[in-house]
């Protein structure tokens, strides 16, 4: 059963991941990130992170995405549609990628013949409870959450410079 | 519910998201389809850290997924900012034009 | 999950779907009739007793209505759209608890939940099906190849994004003092006192997001009739333009069932008196239709709002209001704890 929901949910990911770099229409190509995004979410719950999976419905598909369409709003361009859509250098691109994955594919053959299933027994109650998830992101990983907090803030501050200066202007 | 599906698969996964999002920033020229193959990359890692997590019981792998994520929606912000003061002064998204470090 | 459990829980999903669905339909009576006799008109009478089978003659014409798909418009997203703003709007009754857990006067072996999934993200998951319910709109408004239509999408982007901010934080003051992303848990912590009492600014900006949430007067300005002409969706028609229709009401729905549960003790009756011997399900109804009155009063009482002004209000006062109740609550926690 688990398995037939994992193929499903990776096959979903990775064909509309396909269609995310290979689609024209920017907006087409926001909407199969979306449906990627949602393809992912189940596979976090495959893995019993359920707040994850919220999170990234939420924060991926309920907010970056968003703006995204925000922006391909303010920037479309249909006849860009039409031009050539890749650079001069895509076999080598692609050339790079399948090295990339012979490359990953070697590693994880490695690993491969190891017992690398999950360990059944390991102790999964707790993981993906909300509350174990906020102990810990409130206790061992205060520090790296606070600078997370930092890095947000300086993010905010540098988008709003940047779309400020457009009004001055 | 037991784990049926071994850890490899996750692992497989993640790399191929990875792959496709790496050959989607190598290849297109779109400066949004970029940013979005970005966002794919980082996801691929998310998957890959959330299977971590799990095999090891623990939560650290979770915990640094939110962060990535947050890292993601901080990029995403300032990576649509700069596209679009670069839509308002050069009329473009083609990476290929966007040429010149100043004008 | 024996036979049984798979057949209560088919039998709720059909039963809560179809109760949505009518409470839907006669919310547009209700509309109409309250609209009426805010104006001190009658509302529409002619269609049965009282009008009562208004709702179904509106269906049947919005059936029979020649279904239009413009020249020039993205088809597939064009067709996406509605689809994605109904599924968004329906889907979130299935954390929703509408009672205690019953064993319908004996009639099952055990008691069941009133509620079709106690998951334990159950606030997020409505949270992130609400943030779902945008790109429907949003959508709608970039392939109907419209200006007027396009406007009315970046509006709704912009506002949505903004109040659910102000939405997320105004529910934080929740969570802390229940602990808990579910709902069930939320409502059994209320048995002594409801929240509203402990989380008055919460709740006040709770509810006014919520209706810019669900583009409601006054705040609906990605449809605002008199400047974009309906907005995102003006190229619809038939029952692709019921379909926004009734993803709207659901949505107002949705709210009004998650205020009533956050704050109104949800299926709880009277802090210190009790559910008064009327069934806990009858509570749970009757706050929300009070919700949804609401909603209908302030949409023929208030007039609209700039969009400028509905951007301030949301980023420099409901926003900082929102953050200062969730410190508010932290700091009153800590101190009575």
């Amino acid at each position: 059963m688990e398995q037939f929901f994992f193929f499903l949910f990776a096959a979903g990911a990775v064909i509309s991941a396909l269609l995310v770099i290979s689609r024209r229409n920017v907006m087409h190509c926001a909407l199969f990130l979306v449906l990627t995004f949602f393809f992912v979410a189940a596979i976090f719950v495959l893995l019993k992170a359920e707040f994850l999976a919220a999170v990234q419905v939420l924060v991926y598909a309920g907010a970056i995405m968003v703006l995204f369409t925000f922006v391909i709003f303010l920037v479309h361009i249909p006849r860009t549609e039409k031009i050539r859509q890749t650079f001069r250098q895509k076999n080598l691109a692609l050339a790079l990628g399948l090295l990339l994955g012979l490359e990953v594919a070697y590693i994880l053959y490695g690993t491969m013949a190891a017992p690398a299933s999950l360990p059944a027994a390991a102790p999964v109650g707790a993981v993906g409870n909300t509350e174990s998830f906020g102990v810990a992101l409130f206790t061992r990983f205060l520090f790296p959450f606070e600078v997370v907090s930092v890095l947000l803030l300086a993010a905010m501050i540098g988008a709003i410079v940047l779309a400020k200066k457009e009004i001055d202007r | 519910m037991s784990a049926e599906v071994p850890l490899s698969y996750y692992l497989i996964l993640g790399a191929l998201l990875f792959i496709i999002g790496a050959v989607g920033v190598l290849t297109r020229r779109h400066a949004l389809v970029i940013l979005m193959s970005i966002e794919l990359m980082l996801n691929a890692v998310n998957i890959t850290l959330v299977a971590f997590s799990r095999m090891q019981g623990n939560l650290t792998g979770q915990v640094f997924s939110l962060f990535i994520i947050a890292v993601a929606a901080a990029e995403a912000a300032v990576g649509l900012a700069i596209v679009i003061v670069l839509f308002n002064s050069r009329e473009t998204l083609n990476i290929d034009e966007i040429n010149l470090m100043k004008w | 999950m024996s036979v049984l459990w798979w057949l209560v829980t088919l039998v709720k999903v059909g039963v809560i779907f179809g109760a949505v669905l009518g409470v839907v339909a006669y919310m547009t009576l209700a509309e109409r009739k309250v609209s009426g006799h805010i104006q001190l008109r009658l509302g529409p009478n002619r269609v049965g007793p009282f009008g009562l089978l208004q709702p179904i003659a509106d269906g049947l014409k919005l059936m029979f209505k020649e279904d239009i798909i413009p020249d020039h418009v993205d088809k597939v997203i064009y067709l996406l759209a509605p689809a994605i703003s109904t599924v968004a709007a329906f889907a979130a009754y299935a954390v929703i608890p509408l009672g205690p857990p019953t064993d319908f006067f004996g009639l099952l072996p055990e008691p069941v939940p009133l509620q079709i999934a106690d998951v334990n993200i159950g606030i997020l998951y409505i949270f992130a099906l609400s943030s779902m319910g945008v790109y429907g709109i949003v959508l709608a408004g970039w392939s109907s190849n419209n200006k007027y239509s396009l406007l009315g999408g970046l509006r709704s982007s912009a506002q949505m994004i903004s109040y659910e901010l102000s939405l997320g934080m105004s529910v934080v003051g929740v969570l802390m003092m229940s602990g808990s992303l579910s709902l069930t848990r939320v409502v059994e912590d209320q048995a002594g006192l409801w929240y509203v009492f402990l989380q008055p600014l919460g709740f006040i900006i709770f509810i006014i997001a919520a209706f810019a949430e669900t583009n409601r007067l006054p705040f609906d300005l990605p449809e605002a009739e008199p400047e974009l002409v309906a907005g995102y969706h003006t190229e619809y028609s038939s029952m692709k333009f019921s379909l926004f229709f009734m993803s709207e009401y659901a949505a107002m729905f949705t709210i009004s069932a998650m205020a009533v549960t956050l704050y109104f003790g949800g299926w709880q009756g009277l802090p210190g008196l009790g559910t008064l011997g009327i069934p806990p399900v009858l509570w749970f109804v009757g706050k929300v239709a009070f919700f949804l009155f609401l909603f209908l009063w302030v949409r023929w009482t208030l007039p609209r709002f700039r969009y400028d002004q509905l951007m301030n209000l949301g980023w420099k006062v409901f926003l900082p209001l929102s953050l200062l109740n969730v410190l508010l609550t932290g700091l009153g926690l800590v101190l009575l704890r």
